[in-house]
């Protein structure tokens, strides 16, 4: 890395992270954290926007979206424990606010946005020590984690530094699993469709634990997983590496 | 209240997902696509070559399409095919059946096409007096049975090899019961070469338009479009108006990736260019060729800046073959002439918004069609666009049946969130309440309903992590 790594970061929660799994973004902090970086966490956090965005209703968007850009004034990376949040506030972000008055802004914090996994292999180039016992894992890649971030084997790179980790592919990686944010509810039956398979290709891998770097899919993957009886569950990948790192 | 399309999506969707041997079909046929495919693009950075290269000439060939479609039918015209515009389905059916009765033409045989789908050309024709015969294998194995194409490249998809053979013993005259693709294949053939030196007239349709020359292209496997535009004395090609390129050199590279990203073949086994019809002295060929240039909502599209990425589309049906709804459902469920990622986005742009808002939502925003479109059409952000359209009347905007999707249960959803998200201490009270109360919610709530179809009911954490990170304490800002 030619650029110095940054001291200090921000990090930005998201709501699924917030309300469903608050252990993967403390676990995120402490990634941070571990390796040497100051995490501030702004007060009044509340959703991306995301879901309003992709329905069309853009003012309510921008509403919620210009609130929280605000909370991150200081030209530091704004980290995020998820693909398709971070997707949004990189990507979409600057065509949710085309031609506003605020389109430079929040352009110039579009660009300071990371998605945690990203920001742990590409800018801090981490280097991880497995302390865990040996597991068999498999990995969902998020949509808007790949095609709109770009991400390019980060997280699997992270796994694989862990020594006693075993990650057994899908067999369909890339394909969605189903979630899509209100596509969930709108069209339950070819989202269900499409969840069934996914938990179906993660049990056949015969791991024991699904990893994500996304609430989405891992609250539609988990649930559906539930739903079948199986003894297979998820975990968010922030959290999985944080337990396997640090000294108990 | 707002129009609907008499069936929503959802519904025709569900009872697709119900029939396993569709769904079987569809996977085995998609997954093999995809595997050619990826076989026809072993480095991803020629790939990516390619799909650039592609993207500017469609795009450029958009941006000067009045001067080319003007080029293009100056030649035409100086070659001798006849050129006709038609601003709607209905003016080009009228169109065609003048065509054939001034040639008395009584049987049309048909080399695939999907403008005449969208014209519904066979109904109409039939309902006038005139047979028309589908020759492409795929078209005539569905055109047996009735059905239309459940995918643009490859209309009888949905059937495997048993359900063909059991109709062909029942549909064919003399047929005996095969499951040989073989035997199958000849006996199509033998009624299709039968049908196609009697032919009064053929019909194709245009995979490139060239405008410099005045050459219609025509990509195919079967040589059914050959025969189709070769044999009978009268040829009728009909095309939609955003199929013009600038020149043969135009043609090269779309050529190229069409082929390759449609059935993972690096040629196409016939590549017909069609300059007009038989010259003096020349022993085949039709006497007569005319072009019918359908607009049916294209200029609409072509007027916004953002959606007029839809018409780069050259029809290779990449985008089905990689989506995770297209392949669980297949071609029917649509409802429309053209099913998948670009019938998503295209459909409701020539029927309307709002009559459609159920086919712009029936999609999870993956992104796999935009990954692999071979002009980089950028169909999830088409699609989200789209769904504010239905929602919206934006001054300036021309998308037909703009704004007739609103309902004021969604209006008031989505004013609702937004009342809470942008007011941080409205957020936490929430959140406070969820996380003490989400337990309670009942699993038979409207939407919860929904999503506990096949998942159980998630359940909020009993702390959130702002709630946690606050009691830490020292390091908020």
């Amino acid at each position: 890395m030619s650029e110095p790594k940054p001291k200090k970061v921000y990090f930005y929660g998201t709501c699924l992270v917030d309300l469903f799994f608050p252990d993967a973004g403390m676990a995120g902090i402490q990634l941070l954290r571990q390796a040497g970086v100051d995490v501030v966490f702004p007060e009044g956090q509340t959703c991306c926007g995301q879901p309003a965005f992709n329905c069309g209703y853009w003012e309510e968007a921008r509403d919620v979206a210009r609130n929280q850009v605000a909370l991150f004034p200081q030209d530091l990376p704004v980290i995020l424990p998820s693909g398709s949040c971070a997707g949004m506030m990189k990507v979409h972000y600057p065509e949710l606010f085309h031609g506003q008055p605020d389109e430079a802004k929040v352009k110039a914090f579009s660009a300071r946005v990371y998605e945690l996994t990203q920001f742990l292999v590409d800018v801090l180039d981490v280097k991880l020590k497995d302390l865990g016992a040996p597991v068999k894992v498999t990995w969902h890649s998020s949509c808007h984690a790949v095609r709109d971030l770009g991400l390019k084997g980060e997280p699997q790179a992270l796994i694989g530094q862990l020594a006693n980790v075993e990650l057994a592919p899908l067999a369909r990686e890339h394909e969605c699993c189903g979630f899509g944010g209100t596509f969930s509810v709108r069209q339950p039956e070819i989202s269900g469709a499409m969840s069934c398979d996914k938990a179906a290709d993660a049990e056949a891998t015969g791991a024991s634990v699904v990893l994500s770097t996304d609430g989405g899919c891992l609250l539609n993957v988990n649930g559906t997983l539930e739903a079948k009886q199986s003894p297979l569950r998820v975990q968010h990948i922030a959290e999985f590496l944080w337990e396997r790192t640090h000294a108990r | 209240m707002h129009a609907e399309h008499e069936v929503l999506f959802r519904d025709s969707a569900a009872k697709a997902l119900l029939d396993p041997q569709l769904r079987a079909n569809f996977r085995r046929a998609m997954d093999g696509l995809i595997t050619k495919r990826r076989n026809q693009f072993p480095d991803p950075r020629d790939l990516q070559d390619l799909r650039d290269l592609s993207t500017t000439i469609r795009s450029r060939s958009l941006l000067g399409l009045p001067e080319l479609l003007e080029q293009f039918e100056v030649n035409c015209t100086k070659n001798g095919i006849k050129v006709h515009w038609a601003e709607t389905c209905e003016q080009a059916n009228e169109l065609i059946l003048s065509i054939l009765r001034a040639k008395n033409a009584k049987t049309l045989v048909k080399g695939k096409s999907m403008v005449s789908e969208e014209m519904h050309l066979n109904a109409f024709l039939e309902a006038n007096g005139i047979e028309a015969l589908e020759s492409d294998l795929g078209e005539y194995i569905i055109q047996l049975d009735g059905e239309t194409p459940s995918h643009i490249i490859m209309p009888a998809i949905h059937k495997n090899k048993d359900q063909i053979a059991r109709q062909f013993s029942q549909k064919i005259k003399d047929a005996k019961y095969t499951e040989d693709v073989d035997e199958l294949t000849a006996m199509a053939r033998r009624v299709l070469r039968q049908k196609f030196l009697d032919a009064d007239a053929g019909l194709s349709g245009v995979n490139f338009a060239v405008a410099e020359t005045g050459t219609l292209c025509l990509v195919e496997n079967e040589g059914n479009g050959r025969m189709s535009t070769h044999v009978p004395p009268l040829h009728i090609a009909v095309m939609g108006l955003e199929k013009v390129v600038a020149t043969l050199e135009d043609v090269a590279p779309l050529y190229a990736i069409l082929t390759r990203s449609a059935t993972g073949q690096a040629v196409s086994t016939y590549f017909n260019m069609i300059t007009g019809p038989r010259g003096e002295g020349e022993k085949d060929g039709p006497q007569e060729v005319h072009l019918v240039i359908l607009d049916n909502g294209r200029s609409r599209i072509y007027a916004d800046p953002q959606l007029r990425a839809t018409l780069r589309c050259i029809r290779c049906g990449a985008c089905m073959n990689h989506c995770p709804v297209y392949t669980r459902v297949g071609g029917h469920a649509y409802e429309a002439v053209y099913p998948g990622p670009i019938g998503k986005i295209l459909t409701p742009q020539m029927e309307g918004v709002g009559v459609r808002h159920d086919l712009i939502h029936g999609s999870s925003l993956c992104g796999a069609c935009g990954e692999v479109c071979p002009v980089e059409i950028p169909i999830p952000e088409i699609l989200v666009r789209l769904r504010r359209e239905a929602t919206h009347d934006d001054e300036g905007s021309n998308v037909a049946g703009r704004g007739t999707g609103r309902t004021a249960t969604e209006d008031w959803a989505w004013r609702l969130w937004a009342g809470v998200l942008k007011r941080p201490a409205l957020y936490r009270l929430a959140a406070w309440f969820a996380t003490r109360f989400g337990k309670a919610l009942p699993a038979g709530a409207p939407l919860i309903k929904n999503w506990t179809r096949s998942r159980t009911k998630p359940v909020p954490a009993r702390r959130s992590l702002s709630e946690r990170m606050r009691a830490e304490g020292g390091k908020h800002v």
